[in-house]
């Protein structure tokens, strides 16, 4: 390890260190205000250490890791909603009872585990801040004790996603076997050489994809994730929502991309064939949810269909697209979330839709919000949502891929039921008028999110420019 | 510049009402007349300082890149046509807030928030002369809307609202993806990418896909328009949506889809639409008579005007597939005239049913009485509905005519069967609300000094423009001859050689300039 590998490695080391210095302190006094702050300190550290990294860029720590501008900027965004997620998940764990401090530990090492995710370009490490983020995962679904159907989705969770993590590392382990190499570049080089999959490599690559197929929750790998968004504390699905679906995402596009997987004509139809049937169960599965978590679950699944076309595009637009469309879901969606925890905490309950009711009557701001992360969703102009979704259909149908342009535009449709079906709520007239202050924080954290939504859906050129600054 | 000022006026008043609406109802509804009329004085003095030019040039013009990357840029111009079209928005726009100031009494901020972006996005639909920032505008005039149905419609207000956002963006939709199409078509035959409307125009594209991409803008359109089978949203939002909705539905929003077919399909496409012409008439005589027979056999008094609506936008789909001068005339005089006459009677409808609370004509009758200066409107605006000679629906209707009959003398003949069925159905209105026998004790109050100044200036408008088009046509000319000529130098060009289309598409440098 050379001095400089520390240097490119400090936002990692900030956040490793983070939880330990937590623990430490745990063991001396308990005290929910000081790691609440140290929290929100560290993650800002870890945010200025990327501007101390961006020089040295890109910069390989052979053999597991690259940190490239790419990985940066998923790194940027994964620690900007950590840091977001640390003061909704403050506002709400201080409601609870004892123990609330090892929360954020916990927090931190998922946040770990998804920017390693995002630097892997090894089959390794890939596993590794998988793992290291899904079994924080795990724990922080059934976090909250006395919530019964909180450990029931932790417990479904695991289940599921220990199963999912063995497809992956059987696969990976099948395309070690074919390939000789579990460098995402060596895996490439060595498919290079080939003029047909091999039995066992195309079986390897079939169980990768039912692993990250899992891990995002595509159809028909999707049935764990709405009883998990369900169960889970509000800011833990928010954390599963944004961060780990956004890292997930973050390392299929680049092993996909590494290996050219658009080019094989099997893995082509495969994808586009789940993109398609995620789209269409998604949206239908959402219309008639009562539950708004279970219809932000379906919609989730709805989105990363979507989000396949970028992968299929096989073009460095569909990359940027691909990179603007998960940094416009993941404001978005803490949107969404922010209002479903900030909510339960003032109010007790907020996880049916008609908890809703007359909302904008009772906190404007509150209702506006939501009704701009629904809109965002949506797709519907100044909002974040249809910038992204335009630059997502123009990489498709550059590629040609008309079909899939078809079925998103369908499935935006489809979609705008029961998005509208919020907002028509909100705006209702409910006899039950009771205005519902949140407290500062929480109004800083939507503040946020309302500027980012309207930024990205009205000046995209800043962002987009950025990220096709890309190498 | 003033282009954007118009725009940023109404989103700023927009968001100002609403701020003040929470202090004091009347500030905001003051801030919204003073919004709208700030516009309406500045494009008048505008105007008058620049003249209107005879040529095919822009009146204003103002473009600044956005996402350059892409070739989007912020391109708003005004000729004749926008600048009538502008006109129009303003005025329906003040007699929108006017009339709500009495109905509206819940969520009066957010109320006039709508109603500004609703305008402000019209206006920017009528403005935008990129194809990017046009799909931009055409979004954005919708979410207001489905908020204002939403929340101060009637009884199955939801209902109407969900439906008329669902068909709406659906279309929206694929007229987005033609866009894309558009762009990709334009950019892989030239290699400069844009969505630039005066670039586009004179793109060359092998036919089928000449045909697909039209057709993704022409459901657009015709959604908006709304031409039978597509106008199924239409009776529920303008029955359930609250006066000023229905007005600016009526008045307004209806007519960004006349405006996108003679703006955008006609020019862009002229070969697509030379083949779609006779379906788009046999479209729109179907429109005039079908909505002619729903509008005489309705109950509901609001949703008979709304059918009428469909029936006479028959008429502008008509208009605009005959491709001759005297059809584009009696198109854009349709498009005000309709305007303020079926605005009026949707006003006129708010207001009855402000005073009996039902809107079912079997339930009045014999009105004349107790409100007689209410009565003598409606008989202006029935007598406009139906063409009656003096009054701007006459012209337009008449152009119309005129105009389909050198294209196709069958259509015309069918379509002037509509004017027939009109007057049966506007005469049954006054017959049935007005006159006849009076089985009820309503107590009514005749129109206030607010309602008649809303009214008076609505019935001003239509006998003026009724009595003297000339204004309204010359303005129009200049804009109505340049989409007809890109289809004619379309034809001629594809005689000549290609070459003329390769200058064609060259011969506008000053708008590329622009753009960098």
């Amino acid at each position: 390890m050379t001095a400089l590998d520390f240097i490119c490695l400090a936002p990692f080391l900030l956040l490793a260190s983070a939880p330990i210095i937590i623990m430490l302190t745990i063991t001396i006094t308990r005290n929910i205000k000081v790691v609440y702050g140290f929290s929100l300190l560290m993650f800002l550290l870890s945010f200025i250490s990327l501007f101390i990294v961006a020089p040295y860029i890109p910069h390989v720590i052979a053999p597991l890791f690259i940190i490239d501008s790419y990985s940066l900027l998923f790194l940027a965004i994964i620690i900007f909603a950590g840091f977001l997620i640390t003061i909704l998940s403050y506002i709400y764990i201080s409601q609870q009872g004892d123990d609330k401090e090892e929360y954020f530990i916990i927090l931190f090492v998922a946040a770990l585990g998804a920017s390693v995710l995002v630097v892997a370009n090894h089959f390794i490490s890939f596993f590794l801040g998988l793992e290291t983020l899904s079994i924080s995962l795990y724990i922080l679904v059934a976090y909250i004790k006395t919530r019964s159907y909180s450990i029931e989705a932790g417990v479904k969770f695991l289940v599921i996603a220990s199963v999912a993590s063995a497809f992956l590392l059987f696969g990976m382990g099948l395309i070690y076997t074919a390939t000789g190499s579990m460098n995402f570049k060596g895996v490439a080089s060595a498919l290079g050489s080939l003029h047909a999959l091999s039995p066992i490599l195309l079986t390897g690559f079939v169980m990768l994809l039912v692993g990250i197929g899992f891990k995002l929750a595509l159809v028909p790998f999707h049935m764990w994730l709405p009883d998990v968004y369900q169960g889970a504390p509000a800011p833990v699905t928010a954390l599963i929502a944004t961060i780990s679906k956004g890292a997930v995402l973050a390392i299929a596009l680049r092993f996909f991309m590494d290996i050219q997987g658009f080019n094989n004509q099997a893995i082509f139809i495969a994808l586009s064939a789940i993109a398609i049937i995620s789209m269409f169960t998604g949206n239908l599965l959402a219309l008639n949810q009562g539950n708004l978590k279970r219809m932000l679950a379906y919609s989730s699944i709805a989105h990363f269909g979507y989000l396949l076309i970028t992968l299929l595009a096989g073009s460095t637009e569909g990359i940027h697209s691909a990179i603007f469309y998960i940094a416009s879901y993941i404001i978005t969606t803490l949107g969404a979330f922010g209002i479903i925890s900030l909510l339960s905490v003032c109010s007790g309950n907020a996880d049916s839709i008609d908890d809703y009711k007359g909302l904008f009557y009772k906190n404007p701001f509150m209702a506006i919000v939501m009704s701009l992360a629904m809109l965002s969703l949506a797709g519907i102009p100044l909002t974040a949502g249809f910038i992204a979704k335009f630059y997502l259909v123009l990489a498709g149908v550059k590629s040609g891929l008309w079909l899939l342009a078809f079925s998103l535009v369908i499935n935006s449709v489809i979609s705008l039921y029961y998005y509208l079906r919020v907002v028509t709520t909100m705006f209702t007239t409910s006899d039950q008028v009771k205005p519902s202050t949140i407290p500062l924080m929480g109004n800083l954290v939507l503040v946020v999110i309302v500027i980012g939504i309207l930024f990205l859906g009205i000046l995209p050129a800043w962002v987009s420019d950025i990220i096709a600054s890309l190498s | 510049m003033i282009l954007l000022y118009l725009i940023i006026i109404l989103m700023a008043g927009g968001v100002l009402a609403w701020l003040l609406g929470k202090r004091s109802a009347i500030s905001s509804r003051i801030i919204s007349l003073a919004a709208v009329s700030i516009d309406l004085i500045l494009i008048i003095i505008a105007i008058l300082q620049n003249g209107i030019p005879d040529d095919k040039k822009w009146i204003f013009e103002y473009s600044v890149s956005w996402i350059p990357k892409l070739g989007i840029s912020l391109h708003l111009a005004m000729d004749g046509l926008s600048l009538l079209m502008l006109f129009l928005t303003f005025f329906l726009g003040l007699i929108a807030i006017l009339i709500s100031w009495k109905e509206i009494q819940k969520s009066v901020g957010f109320f006039h928030f709508n109603i500004l972006w609703i305008l402000s996005g019209i206006i920017g639909v009528f403005l935008s002369m990129d194809l990017f920032l046009f799909y931009f505008f055409w979004e954005v005039m919708l979410i207001p809307m489905y908020f204002l149905i939403s929340i101060w419609g009637h009884e199955n207000r939801i209902y109407a609202s969900y439906k008329f956002f669902i068909f709406t963006q659906a279309s929206g939709l694929l007229m987005f993806l033609a866009i894309l199409g558009l762009y990709l078509a334009h950019g892989n035959a030239t290699g400069y990418y844009t969505f630039d409307y005066q670039q586009l125009l004179g793109t060359t594209y092998n036919p089928t896909i000449e045909m697909l991409l039209m057709c993704g803008f022409l459901i657009a359109f015709i959604v908006k328009l709304p031409v039978v089978p597509f106008h199924n949203w239409l009776p529920d939002a303008h029955t359930e949506a609250p006066t000023a909705g229905s007005l600016i539905l009526a008045g307004l929003m209806l007519k960004t889809g006349a405006y996108g077919l003679l703006r955008f399909v006609v020019p862009l496409f002229p070969h697509a639409s030379q083949i779609f012409a006779p379906f788009g008439m046999i479209l729109g005589v179907i429109g005039i008579l079908y909505g002619a027979k729903l509008a005489f056999s309705q109950t509901d008094l609001k949703r008979l005007v709304a059918y009428t609506s469909v029936s006479h936008m028959g008429f502008v789909i008509l208009g605009v597939y005959a491709f001759n001068e005297l059809a584009y005339q009696g198109v854009v005089m349709q498009m005000i005239a309709h305007g303020i006459s079926t605005g009026a009677l949707f006003v006129l409808v708010g207001q009855l049913y402000e005073r009996i609370h039902t809107r079912d004509i079997n339930k009045m009758g014999g009105l004349w009485e107790q409100v007689p200066i209410m009565g003598t409107m409606g008989l202006v605006f029935a007598m406009a509905s139906l063409g009656l000679p003096g009054l701007g629906n006459f012209i337009a209707e008449f152009l119309t005519l005129v105009g389909t009959f050198k294209a196709n003398i069958l259509m015309a003949s069918l379509a002037s069967v509509g004017l027939i069925a009109a007057t049966i159905y506007s005469l049954r209105i006054v017959q049935k609300v007005f006159l006849g026998k009076k089985d009820n004790d309503y107590k009514m109050k005749d129109l206030s000094i607010r309602e008649m100044v809303a009214m008076g200036s609505l019935v001003v408008a239509i006998i003026f423009i009724g009595l003297y088009p000339q204004p309204v046509i010359n303005t129009a000319k200049p804009a109505l001859m340049k989409t007809l000529n890109a289809k004619q130098e379309y034809y001629q060009s594809q005689k000549v050689d290609d070459s003329v289309i390769l200058n064609n598409r060259t011969c506008s440098p000053d708008t590329r300039k622009l753009n960098k």
